[in-house]
């Protein structure tokens, strides 16, 4: 498998998974909204924040409204942080493979990109957004299964696993960072809310039912932060990706130094007591995660990439 | 209102679906009794249906590219009304086309060697010194079969009167061949019930013709030799065909920068593996890009030694570089005196009469005849450069005089064809349009030309430019074996 093809492969993979995950966050922000009492919402700031946009975001608009975070998130085609423009780019990676990708994936991209684009106006409407999100969501987890279940299982699957679930670790730890940020001031009547935050952290990965199954637990911030870092058996929590990662890499030639590296990330992921970390100190956890998540990136660049020299800059 | 054949006129021309007084031809009866039970919104319909296929199945050209936006794909515009030809006659017209490109193919290698050509008197000197797509790189060069033009795509029209003429040869990196192949997988979707009335021949063994083809180029026999194909990459205007002979051919489609010629000059591409040794390259990058070492030196597309490892015979590459100096509208005029000279034989398919603005005599001629004919240069492609004299205004006249004035060999002039028309689906209704044909001939140690080709039409009533970057579509083609006819 060429160089090139391995990274257009791995990032179209982490750009649908980037869109998939941007749907989920402002899905549920919306809902959490609707359940928290007035004058206690969080408003829509905090998902700038995880998407680290926040200069490009103040750049363009003037306050964090709703209608400005929707529309940056879902349709700014110049904002490259919104649906779209990751759905545009998963395609421009798409297409620069599209010899080596089924083709029926390759015109699900391409149908999701110009109905999500067509129907933009209904997703920026407060009573269409649910279903315009829903249909993204469907079309990435239906562009994943298809890819599944039509492409042969070999060098260029594992970049696309490893693509996915590195991307999916990331996101899982940026809306953790973010949306573990005590929502609600002191010690106040108000506790009885706070279950309601952290059910809304699950439902942002869609994590609530299968943490009840596994957990049996009522929602506290222990178990859910223990369960989003830790399970192996929940596919979007954080030691799982890291070990669907480790699976993919494993097969692939000269793979001891990345296998090495993540390791080191299952490690520390395991062996960190998250269940009792206060704010600030989850929040330098995730920093230090993130920070190593890049060092990932960069060891399966030099690997099997393409010289630097012979890339074209693509963001990461 | 179903369509009513007696309102459809195409006066003066060749229309290849319904005849002279009226009625269809032989060959068009079905589609023409079938297109008569439709109306207008059943018409409309299935055109929607292809349009929709087209977008899903994102079947597209490049139009041009912006720094933020990406590359700029445009619907292929598609036409669902099928040409049909009978396989007699283009029996013959594949016949035309072999025998054309052999002469080429023998022109061109002679070119590279002893020039007996230009020795004999048939060929100009002048012409060649002054052509631009000639190589000095590529003097005494010896590609297997003493082939230099594996893939090329002929352009035919018919006249007035319904006769095929070669309207020029593209042997440097033609395309159109995987729209060919996709019309025909879209009118099976939307158009099935014809299929029943007529078996037209299939055509899409191309790819793994093609594939053998490039095969027999490789320098080491193996059953399998690692073919690529050479894309300049995702905003060049073809590029969705690279990507579709790559996959159909199930080669790697590769970049000037997944490839590299090392030490021992052998071509190598860049894999997760490590470097991986390549055979042949069906190149769609213009030779002058093909190698920063050996022409131009700021070309980010190519491959820096790649020349020297074709010299050495480490890898086979097609079309070979210096083939596109027969791919040169002067070159094209003197096809019919080639054939003579290399093969002693007459030509099967004749050239559309041409002019050349480089002897003086004709250079006036032509200058006061502007008004009615039409005058394209040498070099160029998909239809840039030229004028069609009947269409054009005195000022657009008078601008392009100048032009010619200071490059007369750069200009050949033809009279203004009656191009043959084929019904189109027009705002719900049929009109005549004007069309081409461009089928592709593979050569290497054997022949084999496409089952028809590629249809374009020119979807503006009354145009005659078919080329799609200037507002033409396409339509599928079908040859109809004999006893359908």
């Amino acid at each position: 498998m060429l160089s090139r093809v391995a990274e257009n492969i791995y990032w179209m993979a982490r750009y649908v998974e980037r869109a998939e995950n941007t749907a989920r966050v402002v899905m549920v922000n919306a809902n959490l909204l609707l359940d928290l009492p007035r004058g206690v919402a969080p408003g829509w700031e905090p998902l700038i924040w995880i998407t680290g946009s926040t200069e490009l975001f103040e750049a363009r608009y003037k306050s964090y409204g709703e209608r400005q975070v929707v529309k940056f998130l879902l349709g700014d085609e110049d904002s490259a942080c919104s649906i779209i423009s990751y759905l545009r780019q998963a395609r421009e990676n798409a297409r620069a493979i599209r010899d080596i990708i089924p083709r029926e994936s390759w015109e699900q991209l391409n149908a999701l990109v110009l109905g999500t684009r067509a129907s933009l106006q209904q997703g920026l409407t407060k009573g269409g957004r649910y279903a315009y999100l829903k249909s993204v969501i469907h079309g990435c987890q239906g562009l994943t299964g298809m890819l599944a279940g039509t492409m042969n299982h070999d060098q260029g699957y594992h970049f696309l696993r490893i693509g996915r679930n590195l991307e999916r670790a990331d996101m899982t730890t940026r809306i953790i960072d973010v949306r573990s940020a005590d929502l609600l001031p002191g010690e106040s009547e108000l506790r009885p809310f706070e279950t309601i935050q952290w059910v809304s952290v699950l439902k942002s990965l869609t994590a609530y039912q299968m943490y009840r199954r596994s957990r049996q637990l009522r929602v506290t911030r222990p178990d859910v932060l223990r369960f989003l870092f830790q399970s192996d058996e929940f596919p979007r929590a954080v030691y799982h990706c890291m070990e669907a990662v480790e699976a993919s890499i494993a097969p692939l030639p000269r793979s001891d130094s990345a296998l090495r590296l993540i390791g080191r990330i299952k490690r520390q992921i395991q062996e960190a007591d998250v269940g009792s970390l206060r704010q600030d100190d989850l929040h330098a956890y995730i920093d230090a995660l993130q920070l190593i998540f890049g060092d990932l990136h960069g060891e399966i660049a030099t690997t099997w990439f393409l010289p630097q020299a012979q890339v074209q800059t693509q963001s990461a | 209102m179903p369509i009513d054949w007696k309102q459809y006129r195409s006066e003066g021309f060749y229309d290849e679906i319904i005849g002279p007084r009226g009625g269809p031809r032989r060959s068009a009866r079905h589609l023409a009794r079938h297109l008569a039970q439709m109306d207008a919104a059943e018409l409309t319909a299935r055109q929607a249906a292809a349009d929709l296929a087209i977008t899903e199945m994102g079947i597209t050209f490049t139009v041009y590219c912006d720094e933020s936006g990406g590359a700029i794909d445009r619907a292929w515009p598609f036409d669902i009304i099928p040409r049909i030809i009978p396989e007699s006659e283009w029996r013959r017209v594949e016949e035309g086309l072999k025998q054309r490109v052999t002469a080429l193919n023998l022109f061109i290698d002679d070119l590279y060697h002893e020039q007996k050509v230009v020795r004999d008197g048939v060929f100009p000197e002048a012409v060649l010194k002054s052509s631009s797509n000639f190589r000095p790189q590529c003097v005494g060069v010896n590609p297997p079969y003493g082939v230099w033009a594996h893939i090329c795509g002929s352009d035919l029209v018919r006249d007035a009167d319904g006769t095929f003429y070669v309207l020029e040869d593209n042997l440097r990196v033609p395309s159109g061949v995987s729209y060919m192949l996709e019309n025909r997988l879209v009118t099976k979707r939307v158009f099935p019930e014809l299929f029943e009335d007529y078996a037209p021949l299939p055509v899409d063994d191309y790819p793994s013709q093609l594939f053998d083809t490039l095969a027999t180029l490789s320098p080491r026999p193996a059953d399998y030799p690692e073919v690529v194909v050479l894309t300049p990459g995702i905003y060049n205007s073809a590029y969705f065909e690279h990507a579709y002979l790559a996959q159909q051919m199930g080669c790697e489609l590769v970049e000037g920068r997944d490839l590299f010629v090392d030490d021992d000059d052998c071509v190598y591409m860049r894999t997760v593996d490590g470097p991986a040794r390549v055979d042949v390259i069906y190149r769609r990058v213009d030779d002058l890009f093909l190698d920063p070492e050996a022409f131009r030196p700021d070309s980010m597309l190519g491959v820096p030694g790649l020349l020297r490892a074709w010299k050495a015979g480490n890898v086979g590459l097609a079309n070979a570089p210096g083939a596109g100096v027969a791919d040169d509208k002067v070159v094209y005029s003197y096809v019919p005196e080639l054939i003579r000279y290399y093969l002693d034989q007459d030509p099967v398919i004749p050239n559309v009469p041409t002019l050349r603005c480089m002897e003086p005599e004709v250079l006036k001629h032509v200058l006061t005849n502007l008004d009615t004919l039409v005058v394209k240069p040498a070099n160029e492609s998909g239809g840039y450069g030229m004028i069609v004299g009947p269409a054009s205004t005195q000022k657009e006249r008078e601008a392009f005089a100048v032009q010619l004035r200071k490059d007369p060999r750069n200009y050949i002039a033809q009279p203004t064809l009656r191009l043959s028309t084929v019904p189109t689906v027009v705002d719900s209704q049929v009109e005549p349009r004007h069309v081409d044909l461009r089928p592709f001939i593979l050569s290497a140690d054997r022949q084999y030309v496409t089952t028809g080709g590629l249809t374009r039409v020119a979807l503006r009533r009354g145009s005659l430019v078919v080329n799609s970057s200037q507002g033409g579509g396409s339509k599928d083609t079908w040859i109809v074996p004999q006893g359908e006819e």
